[in-house]
């Protein structure tokens, strides 16, 4: 009896299996041809000095030519620089319009939501082709007509080397907020109401309520939406390669243009895949840091 | 009780209180949609010259012209709209079968390897695009000579581990006790996931749908690097040439920008509850 029903067990479970393959079959040969065999080669590659007919090796060359590229290292320190600049004040002012929206109505909370969101649907080129125009140089340009107003004098936007970046970051400012804010908001809703009930029995006032209940409750939101931003901030390409081509004088040159370019200008295989090894090395420790320590006492 | 005092008693302040929030709200709104503002009224007006004016924000008039120029100005405008229409579709008809299937396979069947190959999918989703680009122009364009064929654009995006994930998670919540007394009535694990897990889960296959049409119509990238000829680019790329052969004329760019833009707008307003619940699925917990 007891042999039968092993028996049994097994041949449910080994049928099972079988339909367990099968219906992952086709996820997982996309997988490994598309992303395991790529990632793995990608390593191969970067100790190559990479030809499409016999790559010669050349060991660790590509790692240390990286590290003593004077232009990797300002790449670098531009994506930092655009992280800094914005993923936090994104999440600012992603927190204070989802608090923002809270008195009112469903419905006026869905029209909000619909038109923050509405630049995450336009498509990455269209809105750069806008933004071009935007940040034209001549006096007639929208931003520099609005400048004119306030009695600042017109800029070269993009094509200065001092103010190229703020361009990019003014963009993300106003571009780039849409998903935080319903992710915001939905967690806004979620705070159980008795929270505030026991705060005002205690004679918490605005400030001190947002303090003590709603910047803890949203934490896993912040924690998720820092991690999201800064690993999508360090591969940022799309803007730079259209806005300004990571000029003038390299001073919008993001790594993954960077690495871009030494791929598909300069057919630099080897190194481009030394660099965006050295990439995804830089945004695992960045996201060990932060759930390290902004995920402490997250509870999920 | 909640987070805002309702000013019992004192409706004058809590109205006011509540227009300055709604006015700042609505005024960082209309500096948000601007540029999709501008894109519309630019592409509406005359296909003026650069620098001949200066651009006005109020619309002086409305023509169609500067489209009529977009579509006339290269002999692949149309082109470039169907190409990113087919790859969209492939790519959005593919992730919902095959994600749901191994969604299906990950969240409710027993097999040897589940959870660690479910953690390699997991963990894959961390490495950013660039190191596995390289590799994948190289197989693409070397080993299996695709170079500017629709099957190079879309394969390897027919199922993504995002929508894995989403699956999974949404079929997780499917009680185990329906499939049981399916399986008692005799059905195997294909009727069940036909019968029961996909009329179940249409919510979640709606929402996976719009989002991978979405990302599909505005991929840039992929796109970029894999087409060589005019013919086989999609809007995306297509609009960048436009972009770099022909400074000078604003209108029908905005035009061309309205166009690529167009479809997602017009499907984001009639499914706008999907592309908002999709952005909180599997994002947080409570």
């Amino acid at each position: 009896m007891n042999t039968l029903s092993k028996v049994r067990k097994r041949n449910k479970l080994e049928s099972d299996g079988v339909w367990g393959y099968l219906f992952i079959a086709v996820a997982l040969t996309t997988f490994a041809m598309f992303t395991a065999y790529p990632f793995v080669s990608a390593f191969i590659i970067s100790l190559q000095k990479y030809k499409p007919l016999g790559s010669t090796y050349i060991g660790l060359d590509n790692y240390t030519a990286t590290l003593k590229d004077a232009l990797f290292w300002k790449s670098m320190k531009n994506t930092v620089v655009y992280t800094i600049l914005t993923v936090p004040v994104n999440l600012f002012i992603s927190f204070a319009i989802a608090i923002m929206v809270l008195p009112f109505s469903k419905k006026t909370q869905s029209f909000f939501k619909a038109v923050y969101y509405l630049p995450v649907v336009a498509s990455g080129v269209a809105l750069s082709v806008v933004w071009l125009w935007i940040f034209d140089a001549l006096p007639g340009g929208i931003l520099n007509q609005v400048f004119q107003f306030f009695g600042i004098p017109s800029q070269n936007w993009l094509g200065s080397s001092s103010t190229s970046m703020f361009s990019l970051v003014l963009m993300s400012w106003l571009s780039s907020h849409g998903t935080s804010i319903i992710i915001y908001l939905a967690g806004l809703l979620g705070i159980d109401e008795t929270y505030y009930e026991a705060a005002e029995l205690d004679g918490a006032n605005f400030v001190q309520k947002v303090w003590h209940i709603v910047i803890p409750s949203l934490r896993p939101a912040t924690l998720f939406l820092l991690v999201t931003g800064v690993i999508g901030s360090f591969q940022v390409f799309q803007n730079a390669y259209l806005m300004t081509g990571g000029g003038p004088d390299n001073a919008t040159t993001m790594v993954g243009l960077l690495i871009f370019n030494n791929a598909f200008t300069y057919f630099e295989f080897g190194k481009a895949a030394a660099q965006s090894l050295v990439l995804a090395f830089v945004i695992a420790i960045i996201s060990f840091i932060q759930f390290k320590y902004a995920g402490k006492n997250v509870e999920y | 009780m909640a987070l805002y005092s309702n000013h019992t008693g004192r409706p004058r302040v809590r109205f006011t209180r509540n227009a300055i929030i709604f006015t700042a709200l609505l005024l960082f709104a209309l500096a948000t949609i601007f540029p999709i503002y501008f894109m519309v009224v630019s592409a509406l007006g005359d296909p003026v010259e650069a620098g001949a004016v200066s651009y006005s924000i109020f619309p002086s008039k409305f023509t169609l012209a500067s489209f009529k120029f977009f579509f006339e100005y290269s002999e692949y405008s149309y082109r470039w709209i169907l190409n990113s229409l087919v790859v969209a579709v492939a790519v959005t008809v593919s992730n919902v079968v095959f994600a749901s299937m191994a969604g299906f396979a990950f969240s409710k069947l027993k097999f040897r390897g589940k959870n660690v190959l479910f953690g390699i999918l997991l963990v894959s989703m961390m490495i950013p695009y660039q190191v596995t680009q390289v590799p994948l122009y190289i197989l693409m364009v070397n080993i299996f000579e695709l170079q500017n064929t629709y099957r190079a654009l879309i394969l390897p995006g027919i199922v993504t581990v995002y929508n894995i994930f989403l699956a999974k998670q949404f079929m997780s919540s499917i009680p185990n006790e329906i499939l049981e007394s399916a399986k008692m009535e005799g059905c195997n694990q294909f009727t069940i996931y036909m019968k029961i897990i996909l009329p179940l889960s249409k919510t979640v296959l709606a929402v996976m749908a719009i989002l991978t049409f979405m990302d599909s119509w505005n991929t840039f990238f992929w796109p970029l690097l894999i087409t060589n000829s005019m013919e086989m680019q999609t809007i995306q790329v297509g609009l960048k040439n436009f972009r770099f052969a022909n400074t000078t004329y604003i209108a029908p760019m905005m035009a061309g920008a309205a166009i690529s833009a167009l479809p997602m707008f017009i499907l984001f307003f009639s499914l706008q509850k999907y592309f908002l619940e999709g952005v909180t699925v599997g994002a947080v917990k409570g």
